[in-house]
C-alpha cells in the first residue's frame, strides 16, 4: 500500500469524524444490530478494533467496511455515541485515497460509477450509472431481463439532463481529488 | 408559502412516480411547489462513502441556490436527498473548518438557516385536517404498513422527530386519509439501499424479511416514503417472486399515491402503472368497498 503513514492515518480518521475511536468498547450493540452482519466476515465493532489496535490495512481492506449500508442503526443505539457509520464512511474513503487492496471491488465500482455521473452532469444519469458500472465490474448480464420492462414504464430518462453549473461541479470534483493527494 | 422544491435525480426516472402523485396531491391540497432552479444531486450514498468533503458540498451547493432564489423552505421528498441536505447544513453549521473548505471548494460564502423539510413533516405541516377534509373515496378497507427505512427516522439529530425505533408520525398521516394502519416489526429495518446493484442478493435478502414480517401482520399494502426503499420493495420483489414460488406479492405505494387514491384522483395521474408488483388488487379490494357502502345508502 502506497505511503500508509499510521500518524497520518489517525489524524485524517478523526479529522473527518471529529471523535477517538478510542471512545468505542467494544459492546457490540452496532453489531447485533446491523443488518448487513450476516453477509460480512467481520462484524462492524471489529472494524473499529482493528483501528485501535493500529491495524489500519486490515481494516481497510475489509470487505464489511463496503457492506455497510449506511443505515444508522449503530450511530443512533451506541451507549457511547460514537458516530460508527460516520466512522465506516472515513475508513472507505481513506482506503481510496491510501490505495488499500479493495475488499469489494463491486461496491467500489458502483460508487465511482455514480459519482462519474455527477461529476460529468450535475445529476444521477441512472442509464450513464448503469453502463459505467457494467464496463467497470464486467458483470455485464446481470438486470438485462429487467431492462425491457423498465424502459416501457418510462423508468430510466434516455438522455442526460445537464445541469447548468456543471462547470463548478467539475472544479468541486476536481479540488477535492487535489486536496487528497 | 414560498415552498421550494427539490426533486432530487430519481425523480426524472426510477421514482417519476413519486414526483408526478406528490404534484397531484399538493394541488388538491392548493399548495404550490417552486422548482429549485438549476438543482444538481445531492451526492446520495456515493459521496458520503467516498468523500465527506464532497458529501457536504454537493448539497452545500443546493443550499445556496435555495437561499439566493429566496426560498426559507425546501421539500425534500426522497428520504436520502433530505437526509443529505439537513446533514451538510449541520456540518457546517457546528463545524467551521469543515464549512470553510466547503466554501473554497463552491468559491462562494454558505448561509445557514434553510428549513429542510420531508415528506411526513410537510404533510403535517400542511395539517392532517386538510388531508381528512379532502378525502373522497373510502379506503378503510386497506390495511397498511407504514414502512420508514432508515433516513426518516436516522440519525436523530437529522430526522423526524418521532421514535426512532418505533416512530408513528406516518400512520396518524394514513389514518388522516382513512385508511387502517397495523403494527408490525420491521418499519425501521433497512432494505439494503444502494447496494442494489452491486449486491442484489443482499437487498432481496433484506427485503424479503421486511415484506414477509408486513404480510405477517396483515398488510395487503406498505407504502414507503423514500425512492430507494420502494425501488427495493418493489422492483427486486421481483427476484423474491423468481426465487420463493410461496411468496405472495405485495404492492408497495408511496405515501403521496396512497393519500391521492383517498382524494379519489385518478389511478393513472398518481402513476400506478409504473410499478413492478401491480397495486390492482389494492384496488379490486377497495372498489368492493365503495360499493358495499354505496348500497348501504
Amino acid at each position: 500500500m502506497k505511503n500508509l503513514n499510521t500518524k497520518d492515518f489517525k489524524k485524517k480518521l478523526v479529522a473527518i469524524t471529529s471523535q477517538d475511536p478510542a471512545l468505542c468498547y467494544q459492546c457490540g450493540k452496532c453489531s447485533a444490530g446491523c443488518p448487513v452482519r450476516e453477509f460480512a466476515e467481520a462484524p462492524p465493532n471489529r472494524i473499529v478494533r482493528y483501528v485501535q489496535l493500529g491495524e489500519y490495512e486490515m481494516a481497510m481492506s475489509s470487505p464489511t467496511i463496503w457492506l455497510c449500508a449506511g443505515c444508522q442503526t449503530c450511530t443512533s443505539r451506541c451507549p457511547q455515541e460514537f458516530d460508527l457509520a460516520k466512522f465506516m464512511d472515513a475508513v472507505r474513503e481513506l482506503a481510496l485515497i491510501y490505495g488499500a487492496v479493495s475488499g469489494d471491488k463491486k461496491s467500489e465500482d458502483f460508487h465511482k460509477a455514480f459519482l462519474n455521473q455527477i461529476k460529468n452532469f450535475g445529476r444521477a444519469y441512472e442509464i450513464g450509472m448503469l453502463i459505467d458500472y457494467k464496463l467497470k465490474s464486467k458483470d455485464f448480464m446481470q438486470d438485462m431481463d429487467l431492462a425491457p420492462k423498465t424502459l416501457l414504464k418510462g423508468k430510466l430518462g434516455l438522455l442526460p439532463h445537464i445541469v447548468k453549473g456543471n462547470k463548478q461541479i467539475k472544479k468541486m470534483f476536481k479540488k477535492t481529488g487535489e486536496e487528497k493527494k | 408559502m414560498k415552498l421550494g422544491y427539490y426533486p432530487g435525480c430519481s425523480s426524472a426516472g426510477t421514482a417519476k412516480e413519486f414526483d408526478t402523485s406528490l404534484k397531484e396531491v399538493f394541488s388538491v391540497l392548493q399548495v404550490d411547489l417552486e422548482e429549485l432552479k438549476d438543482w444538481s444531486c445531492c451526492g446520495a450514498t456515493s459521496a458520503h462513502v467516498t468523500s465527506h468533503l464532497l458529501s457536504v458540498a454537493l448539497p452545500a451547493r443546493n443550499l445556496l441556490l435555495a437561499k439566493k432564489q429566496g426560498f426559507e423552505d425546501l421539500l425534500a421528498p426522497c428520504a436520502a436527498c433530505y437526509s443529505r441536505l439537513v446533514s451538510s447544513q449541520r456540518e457546517m453549521k457546528l463545524d467551521e473548518s469543515v464549512r470553510m473548505k466547503v466554501e473554497d471548494l463552491l468559491e462562494e460564502k454558505v448561509t445557514n438557516g434553510l428549513e429542510i423539510i420531508n415528506l411526513i413533516q410537510i404533510f403535517n405541516k400542511i395539517g392532517l385536517d386538510k388531508i381528512k377534509e379532502k378525502k373522497q373515496v373510502d379506503i378503510s378497507k386497506l390495511k397498511v404498513a407504514c414502512y420508514y427505512g432508515c433516513l426518516l427516522v436516522r440519525p436523530v439529530e437529522v430526522a423526524l422527530a418521532d421514535d426512532m425505533e418505533n416512530p408513528d408520525s406516518m400512520e396518524a398521516i394514513v389514518k388522516a386519509a382513512g385508511g387502517k394502519t397495523i403494527d408490525w416489526n420491521f418499519k425501521t429495518e433497512c432494505c439494503g439501499a444502494a447496494h442494489s446493484i452491486a449486491h442484489t442478493n443482499i437487498v432481496e435478502k433484506l427485503s424479503k424479511k421486511i415484506i414477509d414480517n408486513a404480510e405477517k401482520h396483515g398488510a395487503d399494502v406498505i407504502v414507503v416514503a423514500c425512492p430507494m426503499c420502494h425501488s427495493n420493495l418493489d422492483m427486486r420483489q421481483l427476484n423474491i417472486i423468481k426465487d420463493f414460488k410461496d411468496h405472495k406479492p405485495i404492492p408497495i405505494l408511496y405515501l403521496s399515491q396512497l393519500i391521492g387514491l383517498s382524494m379519489g384522483i385518478d389511478e393513472k395521474k398518481l402513476g400506478f402503472d409504473a410499478h413492478y408488483i401491480s397495486p390492482k388488487p389494492l384496488l379490486e379490494k377497495m372498489r368492493a368497498v365503495e360499493i358495499k357502502v354505496g348500497g348501504a345508502k
